[in-house]
């Protein structure tokens, strides 16, 4: 079974579990994610769905599986791989600028010991100008609002020009206008070839965000292009009961869905 | 002042850089109590060693007490991982059951030499000079300050070259793991930096200073600034301020040198507390006290922005109504009224009238449309 497919997915994940214990928090997780989509990852709270992202990142120990990007283990292709953490996983109250923040996005390519310098300074202001922040370079980063800090976070990712994108809640408590904005830079990494894989909480714009989708909860219910797999049946088997909305939402189109 | 002031100062200064260095990182990354554990686990370490060799000057004291305090940090984090225990409860059960062994066996086992208890916790300073460095038959100053020199430079060295990976494993150490940091091994690498600080000037000038030395004067640093360079330098500036205030404290009132010099660490954070520009308690009372009073002048410039124009503004725009309207106290609405007039927002139709019509200016007008649009 040697067989070479000439070009590998960007994320191929086999048999991944990861549990707590006996507790499984991920069980036996298959998943190809195709290189340049931009794919939703939803499910209830509790799905494991930031488990799977860092499971991804080898941050976590998992049981079981196989990961591999573009054919390769993690540690073989960090620097391909930019990682945006959920905004409340650090603490905003650290003394430093933004700037600073967006640089660390380059300190995998500079390794230990060597500090950023010009270069990195003028790829972070790059970074902070494409995320419509330049002029919040040399702001304490503790002024900054929920959205803002969230454009940060994705300016550092930026830095990195990565092949492949982690990103866990982008979305999570930004303003409309954040909103927009970032989705418009997401879609403009996959024009670009990049390959996506986003955290999501809300079932409403999915189908308008995202070409591809990911349904969660502790194992994959489905996946694939979002017409395929976001389906009322998949919805329901990864929800339970508690979607009613989905029903309409299917009719009418995501536009004019209720609220869950 | 004699010579040996002038060295023991001198030491109490080095002690006080040293342990601000690492102690910078220990608050940033919300484990000052950890400064608190180590300085008192490390004296196992020592005693043991000290079995060992004979030798209270061994070099191998200074290991053999810096592995016993990541060996603390070690059983902090076993505890922890147990998810039956939580961090502050992890280290409260850990220190002291290692300080009291080294206590016990200096009890037990070396009642007779130089490795009291009440030295260890308070230390003295003022011994110091007495213990002298002989360097081929020359007298070449106090032992200690060579030791705690030498140390300083290795946390210099330490935050110096990894500057960079401190950083981000402390700010995000989950960014930090991604990129290949290893934010364990940089924990560790701290924690073994922090414990030899603690050894070695816990030798000097006893725990509880070290204590005070790691964690108040980066506690002030971190109300002065915004930058981690800055807080790091000023870190090290209070903790020797606090050394020499400390000092001459001890000197004024005839008192313990190193009960002295944490005094002065404490008021020296104290100071800061208070009176830090931005983040200090006096400048946040004043900052609550401006933006009561903008949200009121703001409220009133609505509340006439809304009724202007309209019928009922001839009642509406009366001091005596803004108190049934917006439960304002007579006093405060005059009061407000008074500085939105000042500001600009407002005019009185009747300077003579108390209960005369208010109007908005056109610059009170736009401010409450765009306090209106900022909803």
């Amino acid at each position: 079974m040697n067989i070479r497919v000439s070009d590998p997915a960007a994320i191929e994940v086999r048999d991944l579990t990861v549990a707590y214990r006996d507790k499984p928090v991920l069980w036996d997780i298959d998943l190809t994610v195709p290189s340049g989509v931009l794919m939703a990852v939803v499910g209830p709270n509790g799905a494991g769905k930031t488990t799977f992202v860092k499971a991804l990142l080898d941050l976590l120990k998992i049981s079981a599986g196989r990961i591999r990007f573009f054919g390769s283990p993690y540690e073989a292709c960090r620097q391909d791989i930019a990682y945006v953490p959920q905004r409340g996983s650090v603490d905003w109250d650290f003394p430093t600028s933004v700037l600073d923040v967006v640089m660390m996005g380059r300190y995998g390519q500079l390794g230990w010991i060597r500090r950023p310098g010009r270069r990195e300074r003028e790829r972070a202001r790059e970074a902070l100008r494409r995320v419509g922040m330049e002029d919040f370079a040399h702001r304490q980063i503790r002024q900054l609002s929920g959205g803002q800090q969230q454009r940060v976070f994705l300016a550092r990712a930026l830095v990195q020009d990565a092949r492949i994108y982690l990103m866990d809640e982008p979305l999570q408590g930004v303003d409309a206008v954040t909103e927009r904005a970032i989705i418009d830079l997401l879609r403009e990494l996959r024009e670009r070839g990049r390959t996506l894989l986003v955290v999501h909480h809300d079932l409403q714009t999915v189908t308008e965000y995202f070409d591809h989708v990911m349904l969660l909860n502790v194992r994959r219910i489905a996946s694939g292009p979002v017409d395929e797999a976001f389906t009322p049946d998949n919805l329901r088997l990864a929800y339970g009961g508690r979607i009613a909305f989905l029903r309409s939402a299917d009719a009418a189109g995501p536009s004019d869905a209720i609220a869950p | 002042m004699t010579q040996g002031e002038m060295e023991i100062q001198l030491l109490a200064v080095v002690v006080a850089a040293a342990c601000a260095l690492p102690g910078t990182f220990l608050v940033l990354r919300k484990m000052a109590m950890m400064s608190d554990a180590i300085s008192h686990a490390i004296l196992p370490g020592i005693v043991i060693a000290f079995f060992l060799t004979h030798n209270l000057n061994s070099p191998l004291l200074i290991l053999a007490a810096a592995a016993t305090g990541v060996l603390t940090v070690m059983l902090v984090e076993l505890l922890m991982s147990t998810r039956l225990v939580r961090e502050d409860a992890a280290i409260g059960l850990t220190f002291p059951v290692l300080f009291s062994i080294g206590i016990i066996l200096i009890a037990r086992f070396a009642g007779d030499v130089h490795l009291d208890t009440d030295a260890v916790l308070l230390g003295e300073p003022a011994f110091a000079p007495f213990d002298r460095l002989i360097v081929g038959g020359r007298d070449i100053g106090p032992r200690a300050l060579y030791i705690m020199s030498a140390v300083g430079l290795a946390n210099v060295a330490f935050i110096t070259l990894f500057y960079k990976e401190l950083k981000i494993a402390t700010f995000d150490a989950g960014l930090a793991a991604a990129l290949g940091f290893g934010p364990v091994l940089i924990h560790y690498g701290l924690m073994t930096f922090v414990s030899i600080t603690a050894v070695a000037a816990f030798d000097a000038v006893g725990s509880i200073l070290v204590v005070a030395m790691m964690v108040a004067p980066s506690a002030a640093a971190y109300l002065l600034t915004d930058r981690l360079r800055d807080m790091i330098l000023l870190s090290v500036a209070l903790g020797a301020a606090s050394a020499v205030g400390g000092f001459q404290m001890a000197r004024l009132f005839d008192v313990s040198i190193a009960g002295a010099m944490a005094t002065a660490s404490g008021l020296v954070f104290l100071a800061v507390w208070l009176g830090a520009p931005r983040y200090g308690i006096l400048a946040g009372r004043q900052r609550r006290i401006r933006q009561k009073w903008e949200f009121a002048e703001t409220m009133l410039a609505i509340h006439l922005f809304n009724h202007e124009g309209l019928p009922e503004a001839d009642i509406e725009h009366r001091i005596g109504h803004l108190e049934e309207h917006l439960s304002w106290e007579r006093d405060f609405a005059r009061r407000v009224v008074r500085r939105a007039q000042s500001n600009g927002l407002v005019q009185r139709t009747n300077d003579e009238d108390e209960d005369d019509l208010l109007a908005l200016t056109p610059q009170g007008r736009k401010a409450a449309s765009e306090a209106i649009e900022n909803l």
